[in-house]
């Protein structure tokens, strides 16, 4: 799903890889691209589940406004994922309703 | 701590931006907070060519005239902080901002309002699945993060909006399975739509879309003609196998902070909803509050960036660093500039609509005396 080519804006640079956990899974990230994009890179779709009915939900403005992509991070609930960068290491969990403290580490 | 400036600014985008310049370049001290780690707002993800003339920056694509616009920032002195979200404005021109975690407070003589706008939603069955987005989100997806939000997608709006993201999808390799209006016509301008007809994306004018369907994920969508009142005309339904809807039907100004200082506000649904009422040179109902760019009202980045320039002429002047004939001088070569941009069918109902604004702001003045 990356984006290798484009006619204006070139090659995808070269990047440094780390690795991140998602639910127990290991991924591959791009250092410093935030982690929705190394999950949808993954084909990872499905970020949350609402509180009431535990639908999954993904992301959807993906500039820091809706909140829809909150997922557990390190163990802090409600990180937006669009907006916060991937670091060597960090610990993912999809998120239930509005998340516990302490999961995913 | 409590940071002292003359002019605070919240939002580091194409208006925010330019008004810092403007009154940077007039020896003010600027402060421009931004909640993102990077500066630029939306330029950054518009690789497309601008249109207008030579001077609104016209055939160069939007990614460039924002780090033309940063760079001259950095130049003049303004000081731009990011990761900074500015959580509250209060009587006394405070403002509350919070960086790495902490707290602290921005005393500034004058305040502009720059915080862009939102992408409105539409509410239909599976609207809420995985895989239904702004179009504006899966542009920041291919252009800033690289990533494709999907393969195949379907755009729902013709606007501007809908056609220029629809296009950069193809160009990032994902194929378009068409785009849906509700009009009979097409909303954007022609030389987008042409771009998609040429590469063979239908465009399904007097249509919508009545429900998403997947397991977990968008699988397929379902569209349907739709008849006087746009109520959609059963049997007409086809199901199209897409994993992406991409949702470009409109922006709202991101009011919260004209709403926490108590601004007056008008509705006005043509320039995406409750907006601000400022005068013709962008100062609110506060007079030490003024705004620019898409919380004044929906347009594009171009005006944002004319808007922006007048809202710091204002502010320059109403600071005493600049005399009030030369300030008279800078708005008149602006608000030219602006009047170029609002032409045609679209720019007509923006002049208007702003015109509006104008005048409510001028009714709620009368009030006040």
């Amino acid at each position: 799903m990356r984006v290798e080519k484009h006619p204006v804006l070139g090659d995808l640079p070269e990047a440094k890889l780390v690795t991140i956990t998602v639910d127990g899974r290991r991924i591959q990230a791009r250092e410093g691209e935030v982690i929705a994009a190394a999950l949808s890179a993954a084909g990872i779709r499905a970020f949350r589940k609402t509180p009431i009915h535990h639908k999954p939900r993904g992301l959807f403005c993906a500039i820091g406004r809706c909140t829809d992509c909150a997922m557990t991070v390190d163990g802090v609930p409600n990180v937006r994922t669009c907006v916060t960068r991937v670091r060597e290491g960090m610990e993912i969990e999809t998120q239930d309703g509005l998340g516990k403290w302490g999961e995913g580490k | 701590m409590t940071y002292q400036t003359q002019v605070a600014i919240i939002g580091a985008g194409p208006a925010g931006l330019s008004a810092a310049l403007e009154v940077a370049k007039q020896g003010g001290k600027v402060m421009v907070f931004d909640e993102n780690d990077r500066a630029g707002g939306q330029l950054f993800k518009q690789i497309h060519k601008f249109f207008g003339s030579g001077h609104h920056g016209a055939g160069v694509r939007g990614i460039r005239l924002g780090q033309q616009l940063l760079e001259q920032c950095i130049q003049s002195g303004v000081e731009i902080c990011l990761s900074t979200v500015v959580f509250g404005i209060f009587p006394g021109n405070e403002l509350g901002i919070v960086k790495d975690g902490r707290s602290h407070t921005v005393k500034a003589d004058k305040i502009l309002i720059a915080a862009g706008a939102g992408e409105k939603p539409l509410a239909f069955p599976g609207w809420d699945l995985p895989g239904v987005m702004g179009a504006g989100a899966a542009q920041t997806m291919v252009n800033i993060n690289r990533v494709r939000p999907g393969n195949r997608i379907l755009t729902i709006g013709s606007g501007n909006v809908g056609l220029v993201v629809s296009y950069q999808l193809l160009q990032a390799g994902a194929s378009v399975a068409g785009i849906v209006e509700g009009l009979p016509k097409i909303n954007g301008y022609a030389v987008h739509a042409n771009k998609l007809m040429r590469q063979g994306v239908p465009v399904y004018l007097s249509h919508t879309v009545i429900e998403a369907r997947g397991d977990g994920q968008v699988e397929e969508a379902v569209i349907a003609e739709v008849g006087p009142g746009f109520v959609p005309i059963e049997g007409t339904e086809q199901t199209l196998s897409v994993d992406t809807i991409c949702l470009a039907v409109g922006l709202t100004p991101s009011v919260e902070l004209p709403r926490m200082a108590e601004l007056a506000m008008v509705h006005l649904p043509k320039m995406g909803g409750y907006i601000p009422l400022h005068d013709s040179h962008m100062r609110s109902s506060n007079p030490d509050i003024y705004v620019a760019g898409d919380v004044a009202g929906i347009e594009e980045a171009s005006t944002a960036m004319e808007e922006g320039k007048l809202a710091g002429v204002s502010m320059a002047e109403a600071l005493g660093l600049v005399s009030a004939q030369r300030a008279r001088e800078l708005a008149g070569e602006i608000e030219e500039r602006i009047g170029e941009l609002r032409i045609g069918s679209h720019g007509d109902a923006r002049r208007m609509a702003k015109e509006e604004i104008v005048r409510g702001y001028e009714a709620w003045l009368a009030k006040q005396k």
